[in-house]
């Protein structure tokens, strides 16, 4: 492999329904620093059926490129297609670092690619950087091992590939006067072909608050110590209305449901205030909440590494120093007859 | 219907503690159990199993003790487990370990043609997910990650329908068999299974091959060297700065909070609904 | 109806195993049934596993048994509350393979390993698996119930080996309800320490070990015991006595441990320790007069289930390996004859009576009670001793005949002369 062949940043753009992800303005972002220190381009690559008029959105948020293949059978995503065009592309164009956002869809297209390309790919990173010096991509993620990240390098294989977490990296802002260059390619794919069907998309309207949307969390930890102990968080989340999550262990203890999980194997988080409560700040934790814009730490240990990304840190028992907030809050509120709420 | 699931053998994180101080992995308890995820990718091929008939193999890489794992299985009422082990497969990523099974599928399914493959949604000591839709390319047929249930099986059709967890909401798939599904911890309970089925478990001798036992093997795409990803360094993330340690007893400090939070005005405000 | 086995045993722990193992090199069919994660998972003891029970079944187990240290000295304190008078023996004979005498054990690897060569041998082991009843038909035990589903499953003997409480031998009618005198609460908890830390603190290299007794202040002066011994990297220290006198004194099990941790004399040696697990059991303590009926039709009892321990010695594990191991010979005699009746599976308890293990219980079947009733020996005695040691070994002019008999003097004073002779005669016969 000539590895010098391989030139740019490539994003994949995630659509769904004429709407692009968050999580792929979030990698316009990212690449675009990349393609800096490379000094090559960046292009977002869109697949979809009508997709076009979405082009001109990737370069407004940071994009040199456009490749585009818009066309009937990709109308919905599926392995199989999307796969093909995805590749069909890499093949062509030989890009040198390829991104994809850490979501369903993402990481199943991407972990396909990787194996047709035969190249290296580097699940939910959440720090990317490039060692100039031999021109390579560092794409790190935390470690199972500790409070540790580990940088995954690619080193003989192009391009090199990462999954990056939703919400970690920031977009840029939009500039309606960039301009680029759309590049529109074609596929050779017929209906008749797939072995998959999409019969029917269910969206999820249902969900009461959910945690990525919430402004406020209280996050509780395995030092609530039981069950009953953790109701106390729901009590501090009402008189202040905000949602409650909690740490693996405390939904592999099950106090909580699988999807109030926050962390690395759970949701990422970005509320105006984060309570950290009874839980130690492991790495795989904090990767999912320290871009939160205020965390608060409760936590007996001094030594706890939950301090170490806390904007506010409290030393103490989390049973003593809950029953004091909830009753200053309700005070507030019962005070001055309001309700609180989050700009 | 014949359906191969995928089984990994894993470090149980529930027992296994982090000591937050020195960074280290504590590893004197920390038993090896199947994979969650993977459980239930065995649930939910007897389950199928029960439903249209058939047999259920696992297969899985690792140690010579992960027939443990296989054994596991057979609990759980697999009917036939292979273990693939040896110096070869080791210090496989993701590609090369997908190689590997894919090798070791194709032989399983001289010995009996394969309908689907199951695998977890992802191991829960690395988090990837990048395994399964990996051996469905390497075997060309359909992936269909995130599965939350299998609702169809048309056996005269060679077809299922599934259905798929999305970022929000599920949709609804059809698939051609053969294919490979992922599937989520929601699509079944895992059951506590019947004396029989532990008693068959504890006889049961799993079938180990070697790289020798298997065909047509390319030994470049193997283990180490196999594997385009290498680690290249640990660090501990930067520290951010600014944080404030708020001081003094339990009152005080919850006081002072009150006080920093009634500041910062532009996040937090109180409204007069009265 | 599901498959029948020759044999099914009912938990694996030392007497479980042993007597699985036994049974399956003889080629019987033996399904070893736990209730834990894994033979071990929960099982506890102070931790010194004895060698020669144990070689009888497993010859030179040693060279490959999960042990922690063969023990090399074994030291016994008679502990006051700012003093100890200490008395013991240290071999380093003991610390050589064919020599060995004894070994500190994790049991939670030991137990995993020990039914693991019952595997080896033809049993089946299944874990997680609890047994909920016997079937009974005909005034026969014909096999066992478990908690899962189609849970029956049937042999020509069941082997109960479930411990302390054994629920099953209840069940049957074997034995009654204890009475707090019968048993012994004990805590521990294992204690990770550097190696080092530990050669260096109790004068050991690698590999050797010690074991300490400790009576008097540690359990405050009630009837019972306390240990601490070495493993590795970690040590086991604990604290039991009997639930009558924990009722009577009102004594909590974690604060006795918490005592002992804390005592001067103790705190030394544990310092900058992480606990590690915390543990509690019972250990059956009415020794010869508490021993139920052991065998009935197509059942036998064996360890801790017949409650067979030796507690003044702390022997426990070794008898209850030795009781599977004569049930397991009496099983494959009776598997030719072909007849599991109670006469014919009574062999069992003869052998029992015939070996140490009811000949030792015999010697101290009225230790415990004595010193049970006579609180002294624990509460006067040692104190006691600790001052005449303090008197004796203060070097201030005094001739060493006269502090003889000051010594002597004080003991009688402080209890009498004709008490004193009562109670040393009254030990002397309780463990003659
Ligand atoms: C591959 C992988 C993925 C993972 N993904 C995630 C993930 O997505 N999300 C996640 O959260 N974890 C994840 N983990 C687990 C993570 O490494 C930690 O084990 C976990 O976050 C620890 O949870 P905890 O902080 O609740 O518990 P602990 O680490 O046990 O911390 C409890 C804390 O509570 C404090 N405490 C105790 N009592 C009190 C009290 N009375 N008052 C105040 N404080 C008290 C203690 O000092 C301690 O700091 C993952 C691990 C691996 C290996
Ligand atoms: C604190 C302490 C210190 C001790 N120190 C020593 C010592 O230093 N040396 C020594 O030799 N002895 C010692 N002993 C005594 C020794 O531990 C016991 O005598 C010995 O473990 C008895 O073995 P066992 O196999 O009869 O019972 P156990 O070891 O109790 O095993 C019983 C097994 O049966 C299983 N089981 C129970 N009920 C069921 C069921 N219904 N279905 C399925 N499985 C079931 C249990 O899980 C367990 O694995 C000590 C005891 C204690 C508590
Ligand atoms: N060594 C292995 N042996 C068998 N199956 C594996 C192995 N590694 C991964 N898998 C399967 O692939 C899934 C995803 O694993 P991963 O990509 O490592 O997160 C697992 O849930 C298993 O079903």
């Amino acid at each position: 492999m000539n590895l010098s062949e391989y030139q740019g940043v490539w994003v994949f753009i995630e659509q769904n329904e004429g709407e692009i992800e968050g999580v792929s303005l979030e990698l316009l972002g990212a690449g675009r620093t990349l393609a800096d220190k490379l000094e090559v381009p960046l292009a977002g690559v869109l697949l979809g059926d009508g997709v076009r008029s979405l082009a001109n959105q990737v370069v407004y948020y940071g994009a040199d490129e456009v490749y585009i293949i818009d066309h009937p059978v990709l109308k919905d995503y599926r392995t199989e297609s999307y796969m093909k065009g995805v590749i069909e592309l890499a093949e062509k164009y030989k890009p040198e670092i390829f991104l994809y956002g850490a979501t369903p869809n993402g990481k199943d297209l991407a972990s396909a690619v990787a194996t047709d390309l035969s190249t290296g790919l580097t699940a939910d990173t959440t720090m990317l950087d490039i060692d100039l010096e031999n021109r390579l991509f560092e794409a790190s993620r935390p470690a199972f091992g500790g409070n540790i990240m580990a940088t995954i390098l690619c080193k003989k294989h192009r391009p090199q590939m990462a999954t990056v977490r939703p919400k970690v990296m920031k977009a840029l802002e939009v500039d309606h006067t960039r301009i680029g260059k759309i590049i529109e390619e074609t596929i050779s794919l017929k209906e008749e072909d797939m072995r998959t069907k999409v019969i029917q998309i269910v969206k999820d309207v249902s969900k009461k608050a959910n945690l990525a949307d919430a402004h406020v969390i209280i996050c509780g930890g395995k030092g609530m110590g039981d069950l009953q102990n953790f109701q106390l968080l729901y009590s501090l989340a009402d008189s202040i209305g905000a949602s409650v999550g909690g740490t693996r262990d405390v939904v592999e203890a099950g106090w909580l449901p699988h999807h109030l999980q926050i962390g690395q194997t759970g949701e990422t988080v970005t509320p105006k205030i984060y309570f950290a409560v009874g839980l130690s700040g492991a790495i795989q934790h904090t990767v999912g909440m320290k871009n939160s814009e205020i965390i608060i730490a409760i936590n007996k240990d001094p030594n706890a590494p939950i301090f170490d990304v806390a904007t506010y840190g409290i030393v103490g028992d989390a049973m003593e120093i809950l029953p004091k907030l909830i009753e200053q809050f309700n005070e507030l509120k019962n005070h001055t007859g309001g309700e609180l709420s989050y700009v | 219907m014949h359906i191969v699931v995928c089984v990994k053998q894993v470090p149980d994180t529930k027992i296994i503690k982090i000591n937050p101080k020195t960074n280290t992995l504590d590893r004197r308890s920390a038993p090896a159990i199947l994979n969650p995820y993977d459980a239930h990718a065995v649930q939910e091929a007897v389950r199928l199993k029960k439903l249209v008939g058939g047999t259920v193999s696992v297969v899985s890489m690792g140690p010579p003790q992960a027939t443990a794992i296989i054994k596991k299985s057979v609990e759980i009422g697999a009917d036939e487990g292979y273990l693939i082990s040896d110096r070869a497969f080791a210090g496989a990523d993701t590609l090369a370990t997908s190689y590997a099974l894919s090798k070791a599928l194709e032989r399983i399914a001289k010995i009996k043609p394969i309908d689907m493959v199951i695998c977890g949604k992802h191991a829960i000591d690395g988090d990837t997910g990048q395994v399964g839709p990996g051996i469905a390319r390497r075997l060309d047929i359909p992936p269909v990650t995130n599965v939350i249930e299998v609702t169809e099986v048309i056996e005269k059709d060679k077809k299922v329908v599934i259905k798929r967890k999305l970022t929000s909401g599920y949709e609804i798939i059809q698939a051609q068999l053969p294919c490979l599904l992922t599937v989520e911890k929601e699509i079944n309970e895992v059951e506590y299974s019947p004396l029989p089925n532990m008693i068959r478990a504890a006889k049961y001798e799993s079938i180990i091959w070697t790289v020798a036992d298997l065909e047509n093997v390319d030994k470049v795409q193997l283990g180490l060297k196999g594997s385009p990803t290498i680690v290249g360094k640990m660090f501990s993330p930067p520290k951010p700065e600014g944080g404030i340690r708020l001081e003094g007893t339990a009152n005080e400090q919850v006081n002072k909070l009150m006080d920093l939070l009634m500041e910062k005005k532009e996040l937090f405000t109180l409204q007069t609904t009265k | 109806m599901s498959e029948k086995f020759d044999v099914i045993v009912v938990g694996a722990g030392p007497a479980g195993s042993a007597c699985a193992l036994t049974c399956a090199q003889s080629g019987l069919k033996v399904l070893l049934i736990e209730r834990g994660e894994y033979p071990g998972s929960k099982n506890v003891m102070g931790g010194v596993l004895y060698r020669k029970q144990m070689e009888e079944l497993i010859p030179e187990f040693w060279k490959e048994a999960p042990l922690e240290r063969p023990v090399i000295e074994q030291r016994f304190w008679m502990m006051d509350k700012e003093s100890v008078v200490s008395f013991g023996y240290k071999g380093l004979e003991w610390a050589e393979e064919n020599n060995y005498n004894n070994f500190t054990v994790l049991r939670a690897q030991f137990d995993q390993w020990f039914a693991s060569k019952a595997v080896q041998a033809g049993a089946l082991l299944i874990n997680e698996t609890v047994v909920l009843e016997c079937i009974v038909e005909n005034g026969k035990v014909v096999g066992v119930r478990t908690d899962r589903p189609d849970g029956d499953i049937y042999a020509d003997v069941v082997v109960l080996a479930d411990g302390v409480n054994s629920l099953l031998g209840k069940q049957l009618g074997f034995h009654k309800e204890f009475r707090p005198d019968e048993v012994a609460l004990t805590v521990m908890e294992v204690i990770n320490l550097p190696k080092e830390k530990i050669n260096d603190r109790f004068n050991l290299s690698d590999n050797q070990g010690c074991t300490i007794e400790i009576f008097g202040d540690s359990t405050k002066g009630n009837l019972g015991t306390a240990f601490l011994y070495t493993n590795k990297d970690s040590l086991n220290i604990g604290v039991g006595t009997t639930l009558s006198s924990m009722i009577k004194a009102k004594l909590k099990p974690y604060d006795l441990l918490d005592y002992l941790k804390n005592h001067p004399m103790v705190k030394p040696l544990i310092e900058g320790g992480e606990s590690a697990e915390y543990l509690a059991h019972l250990i059956p303590e009415g020794g010869y007069r508490s021993v139920p009926k052991v065998a009935g039709n197509g059942v036998v009892l064996i360890g801790d289930a017949a409650q067979l321990v030796n507690a003044i010695h702390r022997e426990g594990s070794n008898m209850a390996m030795s009781s599977g191991k004569m049930a397991a010979e009496t099983i494959i005699e009776a598997k030719h004859r072909n007849d599991f009746s109670e006469s014919s599976l009574n062999l069992y308890r003869e052998k029992l009576y015939d070996s140490f293990i009811m000949k030792d219980l015999e010697k101290y079947k009225d230790a415990a009670h004595t010193f049970e009733k006579y609180p002294q020996y624990f509460n006067e005695y040692v104190p006691m001793m600790n001052k005449a040691m303090s008197k004796f070994f203060t070097v201030d002019g005094t001739p060493k005949r006269d502090k003889q008999k000051e010594i002597m003097k004080s003991i009688t004073k402080e209890r009498g002369v004709i008490n004193v002779a009562k109670d040393m005669y009254r030990a002397w016969k309780a463990v003659k």
